[in-house]
Formats: C-alpha cells, sequence, structure tokens
C-alpha cells in the first residue's frame, strides 16, 4: 500500500505512534484515577450514612418494645383508703403480689432482690390507675406492670446469661424467677407507647419524649409566629421596596454575615439578653423559640427573596397597569404566588431549629423534668436537649432509648423535608 | 395577663375596624363618595389601635417587672440590708421573689414579707395602668380613626406607609440582632477584662476557669489564658478538615462531572440527608460508635489514646462537613459557563485533564470560599466536641490526646446556675466575642471570594 515512503520514515511513525499510545494510555489511567477518588469519596460519604443510620436502628430499636410483668394484684383495704386512695401502699401491693408467686421466698435480702423485678415506678403507675378507679378497692385486678431495667435489658438478650455472676448485673437467682414468670405466662412484650407519651423520668423503663415532643412544639410555634411573618416583610421590604442604597447593602451584607454566625452565639445573646436583662423566665420554651426566630430569621428572608425574585415581572407590571398600587401588586399577586416557595424554605428553616441544640443548653432546656409543659412559659425541654440529657445518663437503659429518640427526631425532620420537597416539586410544575 | 392583654388588644381593633367599615358605608348610602375603600378605613383604625397598644404591652412585659423588682429592692438598701455583703444581697432578693409568688420557706423576716407585698402591689398597679393606657389610647385612636372618614381623607397612602415601616423595621431586625450580638458580647468580655487582664487572657498558656464561688471556699484563683482553648479548637477543625475537604471536594467533582442522571438523584439526597442530621446526632454517634471503634484500633496499633481524643471528635466533625463541601463545589461547577468545558474537551483534552486544569482553577474561589466557611463552620461547632472532646485545656497537638474547644468551655461555664458577677461565667462571653470574631472574620473573606467569583461569571 505504501510503497513509495521509505523504510525509514515508516519506522518513525510506528514509534511516533507507539509513544502517542503510551501517552494516552497514562491519560486515560489519570481519567480513571479522577474517576474512582471521586467514587471512593462518594462510598465513603455513603457508607458513613448507613452507619449511622444502622448503628442508631441496631441499638435504638429495642426501646420501642418493653417487657411487662402481668400480676394479680389485690387492692385490699389494708393498704389503700377509699377515702384517700392517693396515699397508698401501693409498693406492699405490689411486693405482696409477688410473693404469692415465690412463696419460698422468705429471707429478707432475697425478697428484696426479688423486689428490684418491677420498675420502681410501678407504684405510681397503679396509684394513677387506681385513683382514677377508685371503685377498684377492695378487688383484685389484673394490671401489667413495667420491668425495671436489667430485667427487660435480659429479656432482650442485651444481659447475657452467660457473662460471669459477679460481671452480671442481675444475680442467677433473679434470673431464675424471671424464667418463672416468663415460663408461667406472666412476662410480655408489648410496644412501648410510654415512649412517646410518658414525660423524662430517672428510671429509664418508664421515662418517655412526650415533655420533650411538647417543648419542641411551643419552641417551634414561637419561632415560626415570630420568624415567618418578620421574615416575608424584611424580605418584601429589601426586594422590592428598598432603596439601593449603601444602608441597604450593609442590611444585606449583615443577613448573609448573620446566617454564618454560630449558633452558640445566639445562645450566648439569649443569655445575656433575653435572661439577664429582660428577666424572662429559663428554661423555657418562650426564650427557646424567640432565639431561634432569630437564628432562622436569615434563612427564611434569603428564602423569601429567592422566591420573590422567581415571579415574573409581568405579573407585576400588569397589576400596576390595572391601577394597583405598589403594595397592592405585592400582596395580592406576587406574594401568593411566591407562597409555595416561601413555604419551602420556611419549612426548611424549621427543621433547622428543631435539631438545633447548643443555644438552648445556654437558655437551661437541658433541665431534668419530669412534667409535660402546659404553656409556653413552663420550664421544659426539646427534643435535641432531651437527647443530650439522655446521652449522659449513666444507666445502660437509656442508652437505647437515647438512639430511640434521635429516631423519632430523625422521623420528623425527614417528614419535614419530604413535605417541603413535595412543594418544591409543584412549585416546579406551576411553572 | 398576656393573653388577656392580646385579646383587649384584638378586640379594641376590631371594633375600630367595623366602626370604620360601618362609617364608610353610611357615607355611601348617603351618596358622599368616601376617598377610598370601606376596609382600607377599617384597616387604618385597625393598625392606629392594634400597634400602639402592641408596642405599650411589649415594653411592660420586657421592663415592668425589672422596674419593680428595681424599685422594690432600692428602698430596701436604705434600713435592713446595708451591711449586706453582693452575696448576700442577690439570696435576699430570691427570698423575696419567691414570697411574692407565694412560696414561703420557713420564718421570713418581716421586712422580707413587707418587700414582697409591696412587689406584688406595685406589679398589680402597673398591671392596671397598662390595661387603662392600652384602652384610653385605643379609645383615642378609634375616635381620631372614626372622624377622619368623613373629612375626605385619603386612608391608603397613611394605611400603606404604616405598612411600608413595619416591613422595614422587619429588616432592621437583622441589624438589631447583630448589634445586639455585639454589644452584649463587648459588654460582658468588658467586665471580665476588668477583673483579669486582656493579656493574661490572650498570650495565658493555662486555662483553669475554677474560681471560688464564696469566701470561705478554697480554690485556685482560676487561670484565664485561652491559648490552650484556641490550640484545641483549631486542632479538632484541623482533623476534620483534613478529612472532609478532600473528600468532600472529590464527591462534589464526582457528582457534577462523573455521576449520571440515576446516580446523581439517588446520591444528592443521601447527601441532603447527611446536611440535615442535627449535630447533637453526630455527638452521640461519636460516643457511641466512633469512640470505641477508635479505642480499639489504637489499641490494636499500640498507640496510647486517650478516652476522648481530639481524632474522634475531628473525624466526626469531617463527616457532617463533607456535604457542605461537596454541595458548594457541585454548584461552583454549575457556574463555570459550558464553553469552557466544551473548549477543552473539543481541544482533545481527557474528562480529567479538563477537570484538573481548566474546571478546578476556574472554580477555585468559590470552593476557596466554601473551605473557608466549612472551617467558621468547624471553629463554632459546638454540640459534637460536646458530646465528644474532652473538658479540661491541654498544650498539645497530639490527635490522641484529649483537647477541649471554645464552644466546649462556654457550654461547661454557662450550664447550671449562672451568676453574672464572677469571671467564671463572664469568660465565656470573652470566648464567645474572640469565637464570633474568628468566626465574622472567615465569613467575611468566604462571601468575598464567592461574590468576587459570581461576578466573573455573570
Amino acid at each position: 500500500m505504501n510503497s513509495n515512503i521509505p523504510q525509514s520514515t515508516s519506522a518513525e511513525i510506528t514509534g511516533t505512534l507507539q509513544l502517542a499510545r503510551q501517552r494516552i494510555k497514562k491519560r486515560k489511567a489519570l481519567d480513571r484515577l479522577l474517576f474512582l477518588s471521586g467514587l471512593g469519596a462518594l462510598a465513603i460519604a455513603v457508607s458513613v450514612l448507613i452507619i449511622l443510620i444502622g448503628s442508631l436502628v441496631a441499638t435504638g430499636h429495642s426501646a420501642f418494645i418493653q417487657t411487662y410483668i402481668t400480676l394479680d394484684l389485690d387492692i385490699s383495704e389494708r393498704y389503700v383508703k377509699r377515702e384517700d386512695p392517693f396515699k397508698g401502699q401501693y409498693r406492699n401491693i405490689i411486693n405482696e403480689a409477688l410473693l404469692q408467686q415465690f412463696p419460698g421466698v422468705t429471707e429478707r435480702s432475697a425478697q428484696r432482690q426479688l423486689f428490684s423485678l418491677p420498675s420502681p415506678a410501678a407504684q405510681y403507675m397503679l396509684r394513677d390507675h387506681i385513683a382514677s378507679n377508685p371503685k377498684l378497692i377492695g378487688n383484685t385486678i389484673r394490671f401489667a406492670i413495667p420491668v425495671s431495667d436489667p430485667y427487660d435489658q435480659l429479656n432482650k438478650g442485651l444481659v447475657l446469661r452467660e457473662t460471669e455472676e459477679q460481671n452480671r448485673r442481675l444475680k442467677q437467682q433473679q434470673i431464675n424467677w424471671f424464667d418463672t414468670l416468663d415460663h408461667r405466662g406472666l412476662i410480655s412484650n408489648k410496644f412501648n407507647w410510654n415512649l412517646l407519651t410518658n414525660p423524662d423520668s430517672r428510671f429509664p423503663e418508664v421515662a418517655g419524649l412526650a415533655g420533650a415532643i411538647m417543648g419542641s412544639l411551643y419552641t417551634l410555634l414561637i419561632c415560626f409566629a415570630v420568624s415567618f411573618p418578620v421574615g416575608i416583610g424584611a424580605a418584601i421590604h429589601l426586594e422590592l421596596f428598598a432603596p439601593k442604597n449603601r444602608f441597604t447593602d450593609l442590611i444585606e451584607i449583615n443577613i448573609n454575615n448573620l446566617a454564618a454566625v454560630p449558633s452558640i452565639v445566639f445562645g450566648l445573646l439569649a443569655l445575656a439578653v433575653f435572661l439577664n436583662s429582660f428577666g424572662m423566665p429559663r428554661s423555657t420554651p418562650l426564650v427557646g423559640g424567640l432565639t431561634l426566630a432569630l437564628m432562622t430569621l436569615p434563612t427564611i428572608i434569603i428564602a423569601t427573596r429567592s422566591a420573590l425574585k422567581s415571579v415574573p415581572t409581568s405579573i407585576h407590571d400588569a397589576a400596576l397597569a390595572l391601577g394597583a398600587s405598589r403594595q397592592q401588586a405585592v400582596f395580592h399577586h406576587i406574594l401568593p404566588a411566591a407562597m409555595p416557595g416561601i413555604l419551602t424554605g420556611a419549612i426548611i428553616g424549621m427543621a433547622q431549629a428543631l435539631g438545633e441544640t447548643a443555644p438552648l443548653l445556654l437558655i437551661g432546656m437541658n433541665a431534668f423534668l419530669a412534667a409535660v409543659p402546659n404553656t409556653p412559659i413552663d420550664a421544659s425541654t426539646t427534643l435535641p436537649t432531651q437527647i443530650f440529657l439522655w446521652a449522659d445518663s449513666p444507666e445502660r437503659g437509656f442508652i437505647s432509648r437515647t438512639c430511640a429518640a434521635i429516631l423519632v427526631l430523625l422521623g420528623l425532620l425527614v417528614s419535614m423535608n419530604a413535605i417541603a420537597i413535595f412543594l418544591r416539586q409543584k412549585l416546579e410544575k406551576q411553572h | 395577663m398576656v393573653i388577656a392583654l392580646l385579646l383587649l388588644i384584638s378586640l379594641l381593633s376590631l371594633v375600630g375596624y367595623l366602626t370604620n367599615v360601618q362609617a364608610a358605608r353610611l357615607m355611601r348610602q348617603r351618596e358622599i363618595r368616601p376617598r377610598g375603600m370601606d376596609r382600607t378605613y377599617g384597616l387604618h383604625a385597625l393598625l392606629t389601635i392594634a400597634l400602639p397598644g402592641i408596642t405599650i404591652m411589649c415594653l411592660w412585659l420586657l421592663l415592668g417587672s425589672t422596674v419593680v423588682q428595681w424599685l422594690v429592692f432600692s428602698s430596701l438598701t436604705e434600713n435592713e440590708i446595708s451591711q449586706a455583703s453582693h452575696a448576700e444581697l442577690s439570696i435576699i432578693k430570691a427570698e423575696i421573689l419567691a414570697l411574692s409568688e407565694g412560696r414561703i420557706f420557713g420564718d421570713p423576716q418581716q421586712y422580707k414579707i413587707v418587700a414582697a407585698n409591696r412587689l406584688n402591689e406595685l406589679q398589680a398597679m402597673g398591671d392596671i395602668l397598662v390595661t387603662v393606657c392600652i384602652v384610653v389610647i385605643g379609645m383615642l385612636a378609634l375616635v381620631l380613626s372614626r372622624r377622619k372618614v368623613a373629612t375626605g381623607f385619603t386612608a391608603r397612602p397613611h394605611v400603606e406607609s404604616i405598612i411600608q415601616k413595619m416591613m422595614m423595621l422587619c429588616s432592621l431586625l437583622a441589624v438589631v440582632t447583630t448589634l445586639g450580638i455585639v454589644l452584649s458580647l463587648l459588654f460582658e468580655s468588658l467586665r471580665f477584662f476588668a477583673i483579669v487582664s486582656p493579656v493574661d487572657f490572650l498570650l495565658g498558656l493555662n486555662w483553669e476557669p475554677q474560681v471560688a464561688m464564696r469566701e470561705d471556699q478554697i480554690a485556685s484563683n482560676g487561670a484565664f489564658g485561652w491559648l490552650p482553648v484556641l490550640l484545641g479548637t483549631l486542632l479538632i477543625t484541623l482533623l476534620a478538615c483534613l478529612f472532609a475537604i478532600p473528600v468532600g471536594i472529590a464527591t462534589g467533582i464526582f457528582l457534577h462531572e462523573f455521576a449520571g442522571k440515576t446516580t446523581r438523584a439517588v446520591i444528592k439526597p443521601t447527601l441532603e440527608i447527611l446536611a440535615g442530621i442535627p449535630t447533637v446526632v453526630y455527638g452521640f454517634f461519636a460516643i457511641l460508635v466512633v469512640s470505641p471503634a477508635m479505642r480499639e484500633a489504637a489499641r490494636w496499633i499500640g498507640i496510647d489514646a486517650s478516652p476522648n481524643m481530639a481524632l474522634v471528635a475531628g473525624l466526626v466533625m469531617g463527616i457532617m462537613l463533607i456535604p457542605f463541601i461537596s454541595s458548594f463545589t457541585d454548584d461552583a461547577l454549575d457556574a463555570i459557563p459550558r464553553n469552557l468545558r466544551d473548549g477543552s474537551l473539543a481541544l482533545g483534552a481527557t474528562r480529567a485533564e479538563t477537570v484538573i486544569k481548566v474546571l478546578f482553577p476556574a472554580a477555585l474561589p468559590g470552593i476557596m470560599g466554601a473551605v473557608l466557611l466549612a472551617v467558621s463552620r468547624g471553629i463554632g461547632e459546638t454540640m459534637i466536641v460536646v458530646m465528644a472532646a474532652g473538658l479540661l485545656a491541654n498544650l498539645t497537638f497530639n490527635p490522641m490526646d484529649s483537647v477541649t474547644t471554645i464552644t466546649v468551655q462556654i457550654v461547661t461555664l454557662l450550664t447550671g446556675d449562672t451568676e453574672f458577677d464572677n469571671p467564671r461565667t463572664l469568660s465565656a462571653f470573652a470566648l464567645g466575642l474572640m469565637l464570633f470574631l474568628m468566626t465574622l472574620f472567615l465569613n467575611v473573606l468566604a462571601l468575598g471570594f464567592v461574590r468576587k467569583y459570581r461576578e466573573k461569571y455573570e
């Protein structure tokens, strides 16, 4: 084919080709290297998320189940007076029922070990039950009592029977009692509604999130009530009415910077101004909500401004052409059109506020409180501060409960974000 | 009280609204055209009644109890408690407050009961006065606004200018917040620097903020040199960045340049979830999983590691920062004009060469901004370090040791009962001021980078 080309040139060409091929190989290797390192980085990020969620679910799922013991309780008048059922000796009623199950236990110390089986909080549950149904006094009732934390862990397999006795939280005798009760069909597992309906407690088996959930709800309500209208007002002013001058620039730079100020600094502000200067009540959702409102404000302003910007100017112009004032054009036409975008931003801001912890620690929303707050000026905790509190507790039962509380919080956050994504998609369809 | 006042104000404004709407309607029936819509007149009455009312109410709620207490306590100092020390004084005040709320402990002295009664009387008097004030001003505003309906008053410009001013006030709130932060931090820090010299604070190598709360307690005078705390903060942030910056940038580049549509649709939400996880959850993750695993690993290698070593906090903080950096990188690459990429590919460059030699340098300012913001977030991050880092301020740069951070110190110094008169509490504000200044500097720098970058391609 190439007969008229000299031999040497042909060799040169092959040589150059070979060099070029090598170079291309190298260049392609670089391509692959970049691809693989990107993939590796991505794999790290995704696997971390999987490990995080996985470990939380693995540890936390057991807190959604609680072990109960069902006992026949003789509510005799020896222990509970009809006229004042609130002052009964309910502890004795429960202990007597346990002794009925094990009549052989007579020794004092052995009895004391047996009595540790039901939760120490059980007597109050029984008291409240009897106090609301005083007719039961004098009768025998079947009542399901949560067992105390070590037995609960035993039932869930978290306390291993194979561990040597001195390293275990339960004596062999106690495990035998528990197994005997299990054989008699008195031990049962129930869904742990207490986790959602009870306030906090020192005893993990009855501790719940009701107080924290109500506290978070009040805090978010106040945060929303302040930051939503103020944020929209500020955004409308800055986007549509403010004159373009240095002062407006200053406000804008200020808002952008405020969005990046560490949250704990807002806590310092709240402590110095709200609590110390204004004398507002400590540990309350009122102060927490106001603090978080200041933090959420930049998020809402920025989101509202971009939502307002995305509304076509023709709408504004058409309204003005028909004789509307500028405010009428804004409030009757632009704002409704921008509303889905604004709501999306507001929900994302609220989700941030729901997970915020640090500023709430400084205003004392991490106190132990065994009551559900009734108003926003009652002391209370919030979900994240409750998680922080439980994470600090030494009892083993609180580990799984902390995970469960985190799962509840993450569930709330995911559903809030899902609403935001739904709104965003609806918005995209509109335009 | 608040609810009652709010109800009162709403009732008055509602009455005002209806009165004016009715008045305008009556004019129309008499065939005199009012100069505005009925409901604009209504709105005028509503705003002129509600705004002063709400202002008075807020002022009273914010300042009322402080003023009342000041009145009572300042009348006290003259006789009974002239010799009391500062600490005793605050106990007496707390006792009187408790008495005024009806909580009686033991057998209080007579003058305390008198003071408590006086406190309650003054508070009740103030409540009545404020209520009367709101009602009188509300009525006055109602009458004035009602009389204006008939006089050919054009309501809309007035209403709109009120609304305009309200919106301007809203946008000023952000400025007020910043001012509040700066002033409160400065004020408390100055009080701190009156006790501890700024030189000792800024250059001291010893951080031991234990101070005697009472005079009979035996404790050291405390040392307030912030350098070890700063060093700990920087160490943890550095560890976090060493992990997060390469992983974050690589993820961002991969997402933007290599990932297909479906991969992107899966990965983007995953990263968003990672970004939306509250930091308290990361903190607990550090305690539950990372810390035991790292300790096990350290024992396996044979390194002596402290139980709450800096590496754990740094690593978990790094995880938190990954989605932050990757989404900023993604955005920065997105902002580069398409023709840069197309030109490079058309000249025969491979994907990797385009990324490394063309896109990355072009996006560098944006990515730098992201990195600076990430550093600022790391320095200000609180919950992860509170849960995973130590409390003692060690002057070390060893990632296996326990160090403390600015935010950890602020939280430990300010949780529990806080009295604003000892250097222990006030030092937290000095640390807060330093934290604010550091993050402000980084943020301004980062925003400057990002803005310059945007101007370049727009």
